[in-house]
């Protein structure tokens, strides 16, 4: 296979703040009638003085071909996965964002629709979002949920809250201080948990990526409020134990959370609320093929079983013979954690692609990212330098996790290189450095929704990266070259004294 | 499935066992041989589908066609708000390249969207006269419970004082955010003429556990705060920080944050170029001063402008990464990851279209709709508008005797138009009043309608 040579775009970019001249305009607000400006006069007459603006805002004055220029001209400067080659970046689920997601979800039935709209002018609103919460809590096998957290880690607040709610119910919220979490867990998990008033208890991994029983025997007692875990984990591994570990976890009275984020390889597979877990949330940016953004909206809900479906958030959606109403009859609810009902336009891509799929589909998709994911490590471990530690001869779930640590001793070529060496190919870096038990870990999640065209173009670019490093170390740690920009002066844009983050400040800043 | 599926590629049968070969199995349930037998999932997910793109389109624009046709948007605010979208703004957002990226972890090949953010960052402080602005939360709500935690974290105090007139919703987010952080949420009287925040209670209500001292301007019952000035010494003499809440299509015609003695800026930035959406994804306002102890506290993502290492070339990257929760874990100063990128890549292309005299015209007429709409309302028979007596952006309370809140909306609804917010359960003291809103969405037309509907509805 031949890669190819690809040349990221590179506009020399000004900011916007450099464009523009006095007086030019991007937009035209409309005007107001002669009549009506006749009925109320000068309206800068009537603020209170000392409120009125004196200054303009110092925006850009810029017309709209500037405007529209200027940011396809920095869209170009970016990579994404309709517009790149693969996204392969591990934890992440980067699949494929159908078209007609984005479609439908620039109806104005559904833009234009303000959150406090009388429940019977909005019953199609409240009809999705209700078939979308009963086809979530299918996936998971959960009870009950809510929509309203705006991202995975919001759903991970939300779901601490619930069991804080549940222990303070049965009068346990000052002895039960500790959320136990492995030691491969996302960063969200302990800063969640930390957030809703709980210590954190780390538990070691055992050498098949999953929790160390013994360990998590020694941690556990009274004071354990409960467990945060991905299953897979974020080596990619199932971990077999899991019906112990709820047991270990529920005998002493704690509560078992399920991170969502690894849901995209078990879908129709198995379900959390099969597994143990008491409360779980979903990403729908990663599971559920809602965009990234770059970076957000995301969207997640929070699925949980009865036991903690009184503590929910309000307002509920329930459905009475085909009329649907907002409840808050809740009253031992946690009350709010989103000023409305969540991320709701992302809540409609997530359900067409429910939809597009359907039961069916959604377990050949986990079943596709599970032989993807196997089929690009498999092939990544036998190159020079690569390894797959942890779970020696265990299959892999949605994602593996690579060790370039051979490599860096035999080169000093870093997994950090190989990254930004694949950027040079058009192929977009693994994750890199997480989870923090693998040394110089190249986290590879490829989903679903890439050919094996892409997945060998992927391997192939790894490939040669392997032997340049062998070869000539230099010319990966150098990389990356063919992007818009090269390696970056991070210590600058960190360090008190070079520190910008606002055109404002860089005006003041010496040339 | 019987046949392959346009989104799963190596679902076609040759491919599916040419890949199966190659790593040496049979079935595809070798690859769940970890997953224990008893948790294997035997059933079919009762989920509908697989639909194909038209019977989807179909499917679910019915469902969103069942959502009632108004004459012209909503007469409502309270923290989101019926304001034109341009068209530019739609088109660049829907670009793949933005759409379809992740976080810009890797600098080199996302420049764009980092040169986006930086600059939305740059254009909210110039709005509302701060000099850090962060890359975006989840929504307003949010954000207030991150300023709560942020004022603790610096004060090493735990009280915030917020008004007694706020959104309901907004208040029981805080609570959520402030509440296991040991943080005791403190309301702070109003002046029942004019609804200001009773400065005397204020300054009865602080003490030396007060981190913060909140206020909305415009407030959530629309009227401008003016004791700004007053409000901002007596935090500053607690040494309490002083956090306001904004709507950012006021600061065209309004004096912002900054310019009154604003330690922290929040608000709602939906109106900036982001649709309503029922709600969400909305745009979490986060800006503060250019003091390095803040910015260390700030929640949330920071792009800054640097320099590349090879050349004199300027370029964008995620800086003070170490206060977020992928490198500090527990010590992170907030949990916050996946954020609201994208609404804030629509407000950086709405506030460049806009520019400083386009927010300064939006603001003046839509503070000219809302005062026309004020007088025809307030001259209705039974009907009172504004209650207060403060001036009025673009939302102000109708109060109606004779006549519930419910039964004019309903009267309304049965002629396509969507009154105001009822507030008579979130301010059971106000009577029967209703928060109503006007922007430059409402022509003098759609106002006369909803003037002459109200007659209609009154009269019975």
């Amino acid at each position: 296979m031949t890669l190819r040579k690809y040349r990221q775009a590179d506009w020399e970019e000004p900011l916007i703040f450099e464009l523009g001249r006095e007086d030019r305009v991007g937009f035209d607000v409309p005007s107001l009638e002669p009549e009506l400006i006749d009925a109320v006069a000068d309206i800068t007459e009537f603020v209170p003085s000392g409120m009125l603006r004196t200054k303009p805002a110092g925006l850009p004055e810029v017309s709209e071909i500037e405007v529209l220029r200027h940011f396809i001209h920095l869209s170009q400067m970016n990579y994404g996965v309709s517009s790149g080659i693969i996204y392969p970046l591990g934890s992440c689920t980067m699949k494929y964002n159908p078209v007609v997601n984005e479609v439908l979800a620039g109806h104005p039935k559904m833009t234009e629709v303000h959150p406090e709209q009388d429940e019977s002018s909005v019953q199609g609103m409240l009809e999705f979002l209700y078939k979308l919460k009963s086809g979530f809590l299918e996936v998971t096998g959960m009870d009950d949920g809510t929509l309203q957290p705006a991202a995975g880690a919001h759903g991970e607040y939300t779901g601490i809250l619930l069991i804080r709610a549940y222990h303070e119910d049965h009068g346990e919220l000052d002895s039960r201080t500790e959320i136990i979490i492995p030691d491969s867990a996302h960063g969200t998990n302990p800063a969640s948990a930390i957030m809703a008033g709980y210590k954190t208890v780390e538990v070691p991994s055992n050498e098949d990526g999953g929790v160390d029983l013994g360990a998590l025997k020694s941690v556990v007692g009274p004071q354990t409020a409960g467990l945060m875990l991905t299953n897979p984990n974020t080596l990619g591994i199932f971990d077999e134990n899991i019906a112990e570990i709820a047991a270990i976890i529920h005998e002493v009275g704690g509560l078992m959370y399920y991170d969502g984020a690894n849901l995209n390889a078990v879908m129709g597979k198995c379900r959390p609320g099969d597994m143990g877990f008491d409360v779980v949330h979903v990403n729908l940016h990663k599971t559920f093929s809602t965009p990234h953004g770059g970076g957000g909206p995301g969207s997640g809900p929070v699925g949980v079983k009865a036991l903690l479906a009184d503590y929910l958030p309000v307002p509920d959606i329930v459905e009475s013979d085909g009329i649907y109403s907002l409840s808050y009859d809740k009253p031992k609810t946690i009350g709010k954690v989103h000023g409305y009902h969540g991320n709701t336009n992302v809540m409609l891509k997530a359900y067409t692609y429910m939809l597009s799929l359907g039961g069916e589909g959604l377990k050949e998709a986990s079943e596709l990212a599970v032989l993807n994911s196997n089929y690009v490590a498999y092939k990544l471990k036998e190159l020079r330098g690569l390894s797959l530690p942890f779970g020696e001869g265990k299959w892999r779930m949605h994602e593996a996790v690579l060790s370039a640590a051979e490599m860096e001793a035999d080169t000093g070529v870093r997994a950090l290189n190989v990254s930004k060496k694949l950027l040079d190919y058009g192929i977009h870096a693994p994750t890199t450095y997480f989870p923090l038990i693998v040394p110089e870990a190249l986290m590879v999640e490829p989903t679903e929704t890439e050919p094996i065209e892409a997945l060998d173009e992927f391997i192939e670019a790894v490939k040669e990266i392997s032997e340049l490093a062998y070869s000539d170390p230099e010319e990966v740690m150098n990389a990356p070259k063919n992007t818009t920009i090269g390696k970056l002066d991070e210590a600058k844009a960190a360090h008190p004294k070079t520190i910008c983050l606002s055109w404002r400040t860089y005006c003041t800043m010496a040339p | 499935m019987e046949k392959p599926h346009p989104y799963l590629p190596n679902s076609a049968p040759d491919v599916k066992e040419k890949m199966m070969d190659d790593i040496g199995i049979k079935s595809i349930d070798e690859l769940y041989s970890d997953v224990p037998e008893e948790l294997l999932y035997t059933g079919t997910l009762d989920i509908p589908g697989p639909y194909t793109e038209w019977e989807v389109r179909r499917e679910v624009s019915g469902i969103l066609e069942k959502n009632t046709s108004l004459l012209c948007p909503p007469f409502l605010g309270g923290g989101v708000w019926p304001h034109y979208v341009p068209v530019v703004v739609d088109e660049i957002i829907h670009r793949a390249e933005f759409l379809t990226s992740y976080t810009p972890y890797q600098p080199e090949i996302t420049q764009g969207m980092l040169q986006v953010i930086f600059e939305y960052q740059s254009l909210l402080c110039e709005l509302v006269g701060m000099e850090v602005g962060n890359a975006s939360m989840y929504d307003w709500a949010s954000a207030l419970g991150e300023a709560a935690r942020m004022t603790s974290r610096l004060t090493r105090k735990s009280t915030f004082l917020v008004p007694s007139i706020i959104s309901p919703s907004r208040l029981a987010v805080l609570k959520s955010y402030a509440e296991p952080a040991g943080i005791k949420t403190v309301q702070v009287d109003y002046d029942k003429t004019t609804g200001l925040l009773d400065v005397e209670d204020l300054k009865e209500n602080m003490d030396d556990d007060t981190a913060g001292v909140y206020i909305e301007n415009p407030s959530y019952l629309g009227f401008i705060e003016e004791n700004v000035e007053d409000i901002a010494e007596v935090a500053h003499d607690s040494k309490a920080l002083f956090v306001v809440g904004v709507d950012p299509i006021s600061l065209g015609l309004i004096k912002p944050p900054g310019e009154y003695g604003a330690d922290l800026v929040i608000g709602e930035g939906q109106p900036l170029g982001n649709h309503m959406n029922y709600g969400g994804p909305l745009l979490g306002l986060f800006a503060c001063k250019s003091d390095p102890k803040m910015i260390r506290q700030m929640p949330g993502r920071l792009i800054g402008l640097t320099e590349a290492l090879d050349r004199p070339k300027r370029g964008f990257t995620m800086t003070l990464q170490t206060r977020e929760q992928h490198i500090r874990r527990e010590k992170a100063t907030s949990n916050i990851c996946s954020n609201q990128a994208l609404c804030a890549a629509a407000g950086a292309v709405y506030l460049s279209l806009m520019g400083p005299q386009g927010m300064k015209e939006l603001s003046e007429v839509v503070a000219s709709r809302a005062r026309y709409a004020i007088r025809r309302i307030n001259n209705l028979p039974g009907v009172r508008a504004p209650i207060f007596s403060s001036f009025h952006f673009k939302e102000f309370t109708v109060r109606f005797s004779g006549i519930t809140v419910e039964e004019v909306n309903r009267g309304l609804l049965d002629r396509q138009l969507h009154g105001g917010k009822s507030l008579v359960n979130e301010f059971p003291d106000l009577d029967e009043t209703a928060l109503y809103c006007v922007t430059e969405l409402h022509t003098k037309k759609d106002i006369d309608l909803l003037v002459s509907s109200l007659a209609e509805v009154l009269e019975g």
